[in-house]
């Protein structure tokens, strides 16, 4: 509590003035003196379909208050003209990779030389998603057969699973990474704590489905019934019978979002118990 | 503001009341002191939400079904306790597609309220829940039984049909089956554990810590609920509803059985479920089950 309390006083970009006369010098260096610190954020587009982007973009102003205060888009060809990959803090990685396009496979490759933070963002880079689905045989590469989700070609950091991801989720991660590259010490420790899940989905594996919530979950005796997964579902494939999970398995597209939206897959209590002052924190931040 | 209490089996909460709905409608049929019912039509009223997901009627009698509810006469449908599994949140990101809230209701036990806080810090295929949620007023919870569970339990232990129950409550070390027509059944709750849902024993919450409001039967006297009041938002509903006599209410302190008692069958819950979770870490051989707060 101690903690979240420092850390509400400390972050939301240039604060809340006390005063007029500090609200007129800032607005007189603003322009002269862009805001500090920024980390490098880029959007690698991987064979994706560019709703994750789309996702990251529905953050509205707040996207473009993270744009003005915590980061530098440095790359992302659907909105920027930068054609090479560069260094980055984040990389948002969007989409599976196609083992027989050579392009694709250099792009992951030197994605991960140059980025500090690899994020899978959505479920095609953390899961295959319905690129899974993919076995070639059409015009005009129809070699072009065998898609693999990121990490299994390189290490990755965190997970934003999700088909379509949250752009809330999106938004929570990129606050959270700038406070874990730029934040004091206890804007590190709750950045951490709050990216640990998203964390451990990444080292947990590359596949995904409604299985998930058999195999790690019901069949784990941790199932209560409380109905999370239908909702998360994006193509309803999940009812409830009895109090319990029924999946359409050949609706499910494998994205992975009931497993990761159960509440009985992870839950830390040490973040989420704070959910009133982490909030806060968050809106602060984008205020 | 009252300075924040955080109590290691009860929760963090700015203040702890005994209370009734002075709503005498509500009353007629709530379980308890009809809390859960009168916070959210109030909330309706006062435009604090627009519609909230409560456990009303199911196909088959006393098995619940979540819906979405956005009038004082459908959260009434949801009054009285169904010892069943509802998934309440099976409906929580359909409240603000297809019906169209902007600030969703949500009531439910324990989990359900941990679903909701996921959901909002950790939105996963959940967009634009995390800032709808209006309000969540969360129930007490020892464990909940599968439909198959209290078929057989109300008419094989309790010997009473289905169809004919007025009431189920679970109190004083018995399970009871009031019926419409007077009658009074009771079974042992020794030989109801049989029956509960396994999920239920990793549970780590009695109380709904997590709501923004919470309330239960343990602690005050019948027709009276005890009542968490827990988060700002809560707090900020709470005081009104109260100025506004939507409440009958007493410090829990001048209240018989009151916390102590509360806070034992707390302590309880919480103690056996987290000696499960403990087992489960060596419940094969050199294997273990998995823990979802690991």
């Amino acid at each position: 509590m101690e903690m979240l309390n420092s850390i509400k006083k400390t972050v939301g970009g240039e604060g809340k003035p006390t005063q007029v006369a500090t609200e007129k010098k800032m607005e007189a260096t603003m322009e002269a003196k862009p805001v500090a610190n920024k980390i490098k954020l880029g959007h690698v587009h991987l064979s994706g379909c560019t709703g994750c982007l789309v996702s990251t973009a529905d953050n509205n102003l707040g996207f473009i208050k993270i744009l003005d205060n915590y980061a530098d888009l440095v790359y992302s060809l659907t909105l920027a003209d930068v054609r090479h990959v560069p260094e980055m803090d984040v990389a948002l990685v969007e989409g599976s990779v196609c083992i027989q396009d050579h392009e694709s496979v250099e792009e992951i490759r030197e994605t991960r030389e140059k980025a500090k933070i690899v994020v899978a963002l959505g479920s095609c880079a953390c899961y295959g998603n319905i690129t899974r689905f993919s076995r070639g045989g059409q015009h005009n590469q129809p070699q072009h057969e065998s898609f693999l989700p990121i990490g299994d070609l390189i290490d990755v950091d965190v997970y934003i699973p999700g088909c379509p991801p949250s752009p809330e989720l999106i938004r929570n991660v990129a606050v959270m990474a700038y406070l874990l590259l730029e934040g004091d010490e206890d804007q590190k420790a709750l950045a951490g704590k709050y990216l640990k899940p998203l964390m451990d989905l990444a080292k947990r594996g590359t596949s995904a489905c409604f299985c998930d919530l058999m195999t790690e979950v019901i069949n784990q005796g941790l199932c209560m019934g409380c109905g999370t997964c239908a909702a998360a579902c994006p193509v309803r494939a999940i009812t409830h019978e009895f109090g319990k999970p029924q999946g359409e398995r050949d609706l499910c597209i494998k994205c992975g979002s009931c497993y990761g939206a159960c509440p009985r897959s992870f839950f830390n209590f040490e973040v989420i118990d704070e959910f009133e002052d982490i909030s806060e924190i968050i809106a602060e931040a984008l205020k | 503001m009252r300075e924040m209490t955080a109590d290691p089996y009860l929760g963090k909460y700015i203040t702890c009341v005994s209370a009734r709905s002075t709503d005498k409608e509500i009353l007629k049929k709530a379980q308890d002191g009809g809390i859960a019912t009168a916070l959210m039509v109030y909330a309706l009223e006062e435009g604090i939400i627009d519609g909230t997901i409560v456990a009303g009627e199911g196909d088959r009698p006393w098995e619940p079904r979540p819906i979405v509810a956005m009038s004082r006469e459908d959260i009434l449908k949801a009054r009285g306790t169904k010892y069943s599994i509802s998934p309440q949140i099976a409906w929580l990101k359909e409240a603000t597609r297809s019906f169209g809230l902007d600030k969703v209701g949500v009531t439910g036990v324990c989990c359900q309220m941990q679903a909701v806080r996921k959901a909002q810090l950790y939105p996963i295929n959940m967009r634009d829940v995390p800032g709808k949620v209006a309000l969540t007023v969360g129930l007490f919870c020892m464990e909940n039984f599968p439909y198959k569970s209290l078929q057989t339990i109300v008419e094989d232990h309790a010997a009473q049909s289905l169809g004919s129950v007025k009431k189920m409550e679970i109190t004083k070390g018995k399970f009871w089956v009031h019926t419409e027509r007077g009658n009074v059944s009771t079974v042992p709750l020794k030989a109801t554990h049989k029956y509960e849902q396994p999920g239920c024993h990793v549970c780590l919450d009695y109380v709904s810590s997590l709501a923004d409001i919470s309330t239960g039967s343990v602690g005050s006297p019948d027709g009276w609920s005890t009542v968490f009041i827990r988060t700002k938002k809560g707090n900020e509903v709470w005081s009104k509803a109260v100025a506004a006599g939507m409440f009958e209410t007493k410090p829990i302190e001048d209240v018989k059985p009151g916390l102590e008692l509360l806070t034992k069958l707390a302590k309880e819950k919480i103690d056996k479920n987290r000696k499960t979770l403990e087992e489960r870490r060596n419940f094969g051989v050199n294997k273990a089950l998995r823990d979802p707060y690991a």
